[in-house]
């Protein structure tokens, strides 16, 4: 019989379910991430203007850059303050 | 383990020898003489009839004799062997023992043969059984009918291609390409972050077909993709078409065998090809960036493959990229940088380096794309007959770059989204605030020497995002 050595990590990815949709956007505030592509500034305007069209409070945040996962910092800020994301690609 | 004895003399001989055969008469000299002998059989315990011979029937004693060659005889003092001969030689085997008129009738020498510790199956049974490094990674027992090529496509291990299956045998034979010990963790490998062991990289290495001599190459670069600056996490996440381009420098590049030259940048050499793409599978296995996954690319490019090269330093006219990059010419190093290509540059009429600047600037200017600066960062990989033409100018690389420059600063009224006629292009609020944009930051050109000696042809590796933004060019020794 042939062994093999596993190449992999061993791990199994961890799958973690979607935090439940909130009832009301309207109940907390939304954060609007634009990621740092260019027009994510025009996707992120246009949703502002309906959302406060709506009657629901936003917080805009920014990615230092599209190219790197968002820093730690900004991800527990964003879960501080907000009980909603948008996260805008663009292009 | 110990030796059978702890002074005096050792033979370890085989029944299918011709040698051994013709040396038993002297074996029986030493016996009936006051030295002694004791004498180990390799594949028969009757052989040499009547000595009392020791079976080595698992070739542990071998193993620690480090034996290659049968007949070979040992003096041992000590527990330790201080003198040895292998094959017949009488003046070898007296001085070995002491003795002299050794096989009186006998030719003066004759070579021995292949001990049974070097059949290759053998030997890497042995190298299993006496590494002292036990592996810890995950048996995955195959069945009788299961090929092993197969079953590794089958679990996701392969970039497309067939890997080289990563049996125990081979992943020890592996390691004895470097000194350190296959538990010790390198780093934490993006996207995943998973912890990456010199096993793990070993492994990898195995399935994509290196040498052992190549490991610390690929060990070199795995540590070098998982730190900040080189953010391997977006380079394998990006829909660009980037992958890492690995460049090697310094004496590894000839003691392993890598090709600088003819083809360099295709296929054919076995070092270039497999680091390559041991350092890919690495990313793809430990890392976790499976395209589909975490890898989005639109396209992806060969790059992800493998794309690994040495420079032809000796042919070149400058300094190496390693030493632009801080290191001195007898370290060895990789350089990674995200990138794709190569893009083609031709130019085999230019007789001045000022025309071939020209050529080289006008291609350059095409890297993303021509109304894009300061974007992505590009290597021009040089090649001999081109090179000839600046070295023959007395055209530093610093010359080169500053007048690529400065053909590359551009009116920033041709750059700006729109100009031209097409949509692309860079902020239209630039053109209010500066008439000219380079293409390349400083630190954003390089330039490297390889390739065959025939050809008007330089090669330009674009990159991805290049700088903090992105991915940073980073280079790192290499742990002999």
């Amino acid at each position: 019989m042939t062994t093999l050595l596993d190449p992999t990590s061993e791990r199994t990815t961890g799958k973690r379910s979607i935090s439940p949709r909130p009832a009301d956007i309207a109940d907390g505030t939304v954060a609007l991430l634009d990621i740092s592509k260019p027009r994510g500034d025009v996707f992120i305007g246009r949703l502002d203007e309906l959302l406060t069209e709506m009657g629901v409070a936003v917080r805009h945040y920014r990615k230092p850059t599209f190219s790197k996962p968002a820093p730690l910092d900004l991800r527990r800020q964003i879960a501080a303050e907000c009980g909603a994301v948008i996260e805008a690609l663009a292009d | 383990m110990s030796l059978p004895i702890a002074n005096g003399l050792l033979a370890v001989v085989k029944d299918d020898c011709e040698t051994c055969h013709l040396v038993v008469p002297v074996l029986a000299e030493l016996a009936e003489r006051e030295y002694g002998v004791v004498i180990v059989s390799q594949d028969q315990d009757d052989f040499p009839d009547g000595f009392g011979a020791i079976h080595d029937r698992e070739l542990d004693i071998s193993w620690r004799l480090g034996i290659e060659t049968t007949p070979t005889l040992y003096r041992v003092e000590g527990g330790e062997v201080v003198d040895e001969q292998a094959g017949w030689h009488r003046s070898g085997w007296e001085r070995v023992t002491g003795a002299t008129g050794l096989g009186a009738g006998l030719p003066e020498q004759r070579p021995g043969c292949g001990s049974d510790t070097m059949l290759p199956d053998t030997y890497q049974r042995l190298l299993r059984r006496h590494s002292p490094y036990p592996m810890s990674s995950r048996r995955v027992g195959l069945g009788t009918a299961e090929d092993p090529v197969e079953a590794a496509f089958a679990r996701g291990w392969t970039d497309g291609l067939p890997v080289v299956p990563p049996t125990e045998e081979r992943v020890a034979r592996m390691l004895e390409g470097t000194e350190l010990p296959p538990d010790q963790a390198l780093c934490t490998l993006p996207p995943d972050l998973a912890e990456c062991t010199v096993e793990k990289v070993a492994i990898n290495a195995v399935m994509a077909g290196c040498r052992p001599e190549y490991l610390p190459v690929v060990l070199a670069a795995v540590e070098a993709a998982a730190g900040r600056r080189f953010n391997i996490h977006g380079v394998s996440a990006t829909t660009y078409f980037s992958g890492p381009v690995l460049i090697v420098n310094g004496p590894v590049r000839r003691r392993i065998g890598m090709n600088s030259g003819v083809n360099v940048l295709g296929q054919g050499n076995r070092a270039n090809l497999t680091i390559g793409r041991a350092f890919n599978l690495v990313v793809r296995n430990v890392g976790g960036a499976r395209p589909g996954g975490v890898d989005q690319a639109t396209f992806g490019s060969p790059s992800k493959l493998s794309f690994c090269f040495p420079e032809d330093e000796e042919g070149s006219p400058w300094e190496s990229l390693a030493v632009q990059r801080g290191f001195g010419p007898e370290e060895s190093t990789v350089t990674l940088f995200a990138a794709h290509g190569p893009i083609e540059v031709v130019d085999q009429k230019s007789r001045t380096p000022e025309s071939l600047a020209r050529t080289l600037a006008l291609q350059l200017r095409m890297v993303a794309h021509p109304k894009l600066a300061g974007m992505s960062e590009a290597i021009v990989v040089v090649s001999p007959e081109h090179a000839r033409l600046f070295r023959e100018a007395g055209w530093t690389k610093a010359r080169l770059g500053k007048e690529i420059h400065a053909l590359l600063t551009l009116p920033t009224s041709e750059m700006v989204a729109g100009a031209g006629g097409t949509a692309e292009g860079m902020p239209p609020w630039l053109a209010d605030r500066r008439e000219e944009i380079p293409k390349f930051g400083p630190e954003g050109l390089w330039f490297v020497h390889a390739g065959g000696g025939a050809g008007g042809f330089s090669a330009i590796i674009s990159g991805w995002v290049g700088g903090r933004a992105g991915s940073e060019m980073t280079t790192v020794a290499i742990d002999q």
